[in-house]
């Protein structure tokens, strides 16, 4: 017990690295769905192709070798190119493989159908361009090892830290967006009823669209950073983790932003809680099981839904 | 009328091909290759009762298969040292693995669509998880490297050994589950799971018992699924949890979908597509998944209610409020 007692500090602060970059990637799932009602099943590839964006800017820093490679800049020009390119095909995704169904009303399962295909596709398109085999992370060359501190009888690399500001960061930054922004409250009116922001004139399609560009920058950006920890990376990355991200948007209320940060911490902190009192082999199953406990007992999540009251049963 | 009529007649010619098409095969593989398409199209039936009929999106079917197979494993193997004969075994199997569908339906009950998906989803990853690691502390499942000398299907002191003896008996079982299909979706049961597919609330206004409904779907699409378990186990005479995994979900999702949801014959086609299909091309192997998902998004997008469509009906869209 003691020993269990000694690394727990250490596996708590594991727990919240990865707690917040849950949140980050949940975030995509959450404010697609909070407009559009649809799972964005996508969305984990969206994620790990960020991860591959961010290996190719590292990449190519190496090989034109500019000299040192500091994080201050490094970690930025990476997580900025993840954003873009990830949020781009966001976009391209919603204008050909959702778009076309919304605008025809269709049901529930064409979106899902359709996203899922999405995912199969991107899955494949990277491993046939890059590879099956995995990609490593060249992370030593810009956190050194010794670049550690310690808090509270866990020893922590700036990484986490990092990794912990970034994704506190951009959440913050995205809920001052969503709150006090025009972009922002023409978000929430879609999201609150579509007929009547199209009626109030909310430009719809173009709202969509946008909230698609964020949610999937930030899901390029929660790749760079979980690449950047795990310094592994391959084609089917995303999909356990975008299934965790889905579990930690639901467990916080889907469609609530504040609620997919909470959502992301629990599941980060109970993941990495488990591996220390039970077989690993059964780390996924835990997020399983919270997924399933959650959506059956309480389908609105810890925070509640923030999305108008559904018509549909 | 289950279908139009120039399907009916369709299905009449398809049958009769199907009988005679060992004698054309070019060799034992192709003859292996067209079991391997009734068994698929077996289970494509089953998750088409979930789904076409009663519009309950599944994304976890392969569990029933896993469970399916693996149970029929722990009752004719050398594992546990039982062996059952094959007809006294899957019917223990398709009475299990149809008690396993109400389990898994029944918290999946209130929920909505999507979400629905997801839990059967994470359903689906829980039992291939359990496939894999139950060898510890007790072997149950073997692990990873599965369960191997299953008994073949003996019927009266014949063992099958050959392709072509499957064949036929996969066959079989095929027609066995289209009829079955055709009935149920013509019984009271059938117009039930239309209603609910349809409109939910109007269903259960209706006065239908929306819950018992539901499971009822989901236990006799588990029970294909158990019969399709059992023939792969007994066919390939050893299980794996590789065979489980979530990509094989999709894939008989897909045979589901590329047919036309809810159509029999549509549903059957698609089986018979998705598995000759990369047999034809099997240069480009490697390419399968990426139009896999392609034809996905396309589909979805052109034409959701898959290649063969209902057009002579009036009571059923492929696509509900649409």
């Amino acid at each position: 017990m003691a020993g269990v007692l000694a690394i727990l500090p250490q596996q708590i602060v594991f727990g919240l690295a990865l707690g917040t970059v849950y949140g980050l990637v949940a975030l995509g799932y959450t404010m697609v769905y909070g407009v559009l009602f649809m799972i964005n099943f996508a969305h984990g590839e969206i994620f790990m192709i960020g991860a591959y964006v961010g290996w190719w800017v590292l990449a190519l820093l190496l090989k034109a070798q500019v000299g040192a490679l500091h994080p201050a800049w490094v970690v930025p020009l990476m997580l900025l190119h993840a954003m873009l390119f990830a949020g781009l095909l966001g976009v391209g995704l919603e204008r050909f493989a959702y778009r076309p169904l919304y605008l025809r009303g269709a049901t529930r399962l064409g979106p899902l159908i359709s996203a899922i295909g999405a995912s199969i596709f991107l899955q494949n398109a990277v491993m046939l361009s890059q590879g099956a085999r995995m990609k490593v992370y060249m992370t030593s060359l810009l956190f050194p090892r010794t670049w550690r501190i310690q808090i509270a009888g866990a020893s922590v690399s700036l990484l986490v830290i990092v990794m912990i500001v970034v994704a506190g960061l951009m959440m913050w930054g995205l809920h001052l967006l969503v709150q006090r922004t025009k972009l922002g409250r023409s978000i929430r009116a879609v999201a609150e009823d579509r007929e009547m922001a199209t009626i109030m004139g909310v430009n719809v399609r173009r709202v969509i669209a946008v909230t698609f560009f964020l949610g999937s920058a930030l899901g390029g950006a929660g790749g760079v950073l979980v690449g950047l920890y795990y310094t592994q990376i391959d084609f089917f990355m995303g999909y356990s983790a975008g299934l965790k991200a889905f579990t930690a948007a639901v467990l916080g209320g889907i469609g609530n932003i504040r609620g997919a940060m909470l959502g992301g911490l629990i599941l980060g902190l109970v993941e990495s809680l488990a591996v220390t009192f039970m077989n690993p082999a059964y780390k996924d199953v835990v997020a399983f099981v919270i997924l399933i406990v959650v959506l059956v007992f309480r389908p609105m999540g810890l925070l509640g839904e923030n999305v108008a009251e559904r018509e549909k049963v | 009328m289950a279908t139009a009529g120039w399907q009916r007649r369709m299905a009449w010619v398809l049958g009769a091909v199907a009988v005679v098409g060992p004698l054309a095969a070019p060799n034992d593989y192709w003859i292996g290759v067209m079991a391997r398409i009734c068994l698929y199209a077996t289970l494509a039936l089953g998750l088409n009762i979930v789904v076409g009929f009663a519009g309950l999106l599944d994304l976890g079917y392969v569990a029933f298969f896993g469970i399916g197979s693996y149970l029929y494993a722990f009752l004719a193997s050398t594992h546990f040292g039982l062996h059952l004969p094959f007809l006294l075994a899957v019917p223990i199997v398709v009475v299990l693995t149809a008690f396993s569908g109400i389990l898994i339906g029944a918290p999946t009950l209130r929920l909505r669509g999507d979400y629905l998906a997801i839990v059967t989803l994470g359903f689906g990853e829980i039992t291939y998880l359990l496939l894999i690691n139950l060898d510890r502390p007790v072997n149950i499942t073997g692990g990873p490297s599965g369960i191997i000398g299953i008994d073949p299907p003996a019927v009266a002191g014949f063992a099958l050994s050959r392709n072509t003896q499957y064949y036929y008996l996969f066959l079989a079982a095929l027609a066995l589950t289209l009829l079955a299909s055709g009935r149920l979706r013509r019984s009271r049961i059938g117009w039930a799971w239309q209603a609910i597919r349809e409109d939910e609330l109007a269903a259960r206004a209706m006065g239908i018992n929306t819950t018992v409904a539901k499971l009822q779907a989901f236990a006799i699409g588990a029970s294909f699924a158990g019969i399709g378990g059992s023939f792969l186990a007994s066919w390939q005479r050893s299980v794996f949890p590789e065979n489980f995994l979530f990509t094989e979900s999709i894939n008989i999702l897909a045979m589901v979908i590329l047919g036309g949801m809810g159509n029999l014959l549509g549903v059957v086609m698609g089986a018979t597509l998705l598995v000759s299909l990369p047999e034809v091309f099997r240069d480009l192997q490697r390419y399968r998944l990426l139009v896999f998902g392609l034809m996905l998004m396309v589909l979805m997008v052109f034409r959701p209610e898959g290649l063969l469509t209902l057009q002579g009906r009036h009571d059923e869209e492929a696509e509900p409020g649409a």
